[in-house]
């Protein structure tokens, strides 16, 4: 009962930062706004039992992504233009993308169920074998680090790759605004 | 469609609502940094929807306790949704940094991020070059 009022508190608020993140157009508050909603999220993985989620949605979710976002606030602009487009075909694209997932969630068991097939496929195996094959407290751990450990090594190639693409972008950004400037060092045009 | 059946299913149609805000900010909003603000809010439901499908009801935290002596009767939720959305996060937040990366790029080349205004100059820079070089391409000038 309990735990039915808290996820409705948390429900209710994230659809509100959603909904005021639509309507801000102060850029500095709609990034705030994305940090609370990655908060909020972080509190209902706790409640849907994925602590290790929870924790890493805090830290990238609220802390990096923010921290990223803000930053590029700082290099570009403040504020949102109205846009000159009226919102009516995106509103109906939005309401029947919706509508079909939501009728796609109708032969969906129900919330918790325990015989589902999520919940009857490999993750049991799993649950079984962990602590006398991989021998540590935390399955998640043991899944992401041995069972599925190459999944994490595509995970390490895709963040390197990102990595050297935000170094390609950026990279010479000081350097082209210093020539870009008439009364620079330099002194031409880029 | 009885009580029990909307309980059940209240969740999934919460995290749709939050999913389609997110994909509403992507569409309809013109400014590139809400854009990403709407791609990550939807994303971020994406996240819940997939966690909630492996919640048992009465189970708990996939956690052994610390002295490995395992009691039958606890019942734990599924880890496998759990490993895939912490690889999804991180993936997440390496292309949302591309993408910021790519805004702070256009900024300095287009010295706007509203996309209405970007459409608008390469629009003219199109109709210019199409002007200077459209009678030697054979064309309509």
């Amino acid at each position: 009962m309990i735990e039915t009022g808290i996820n409705i508190a948390l429900f209710s608020m994230l659809v509100v930062t959603a909904l005021v993140a639509v309507r801000l157009r102060h850029l500095f508050g709609v990034v705030m706004l994305a940090g609370a909603f990655s908060l909020l999220s972080a509190l209902l993985l706790v409640t849907l039992d994925a602590a290790d989620v929870a924790f890493t949605e805090a830290a990238v979710g609220a802390g990096i992504s923010t921290v990223l976002m803000l930053g590029t606030l700082a290099l570009t602009s403040r504020r949102e233009k109205i846009p000159s487009h009226r919102p009516w075909l995106p509103l109906v694209v939005v309401l029947v993308t919706g509508a079909a997932i939501i009728y796609g969630t109708l032969d969906m068991p129900d919330f918790g169920a325990p015989d589902s097939p999520a919940q009857t496929g490999v993750a049991a195996e799993y649950i079984a074998r962990s602590p006398h094959e991989i021998g540590i407290p935390n399955i998640v751990t043991a899944v992401l680090a041995s069972y599925r450990g190459y999944d994490t090594l595509g995970e390490v190639g895709v963040v390197f790759t990102a990595g050297v693409g935000v170094l390609l972008l950026l990279g010479g950004l000081r350097a082209r605004r210093r020539r870009g400037r008439p009364d620079g060092p330099d002194g031409e045009e880029g | 469609m009885d009580w029990s059946y909307i309980l059940g299913h209240m969740n999934y149609w919460l995290f749709t609502v939050m999913m389609m805000t997110g994909l509403y900010i992507v569409i309809a909003r013109g400014n590139l940094v809400k854009k990403i603000v709407g791609l990550n809010i939807f994303q971020t439901a994406v996240f819940m929807f997939y966690i909630s499908i492996g919640k048992v009801s009465g189970g708990t935290v996939p956690i052994f306790p610390t002295d490995m002596e395992i009691d039958p009767e606890v019942t734990y939720s599924n880890p496998l949704p759990h490993v895939l959305i912490l690889t999804a996060i991180v993936v997440g937040i390496a292309t949302t940094s591309l993408a910021l990366a790519l805004v702070v790029r256009i900024h300095e080349e287009y010295d706007t991020i509203e996309e209405d205004d970007i459409l608008e100059i390469e629009t003219r820079i199109a109709r210019e070059e199409n002007r200077a070089h459209g009678g030697a391409m054979g064309g309509r000038a």
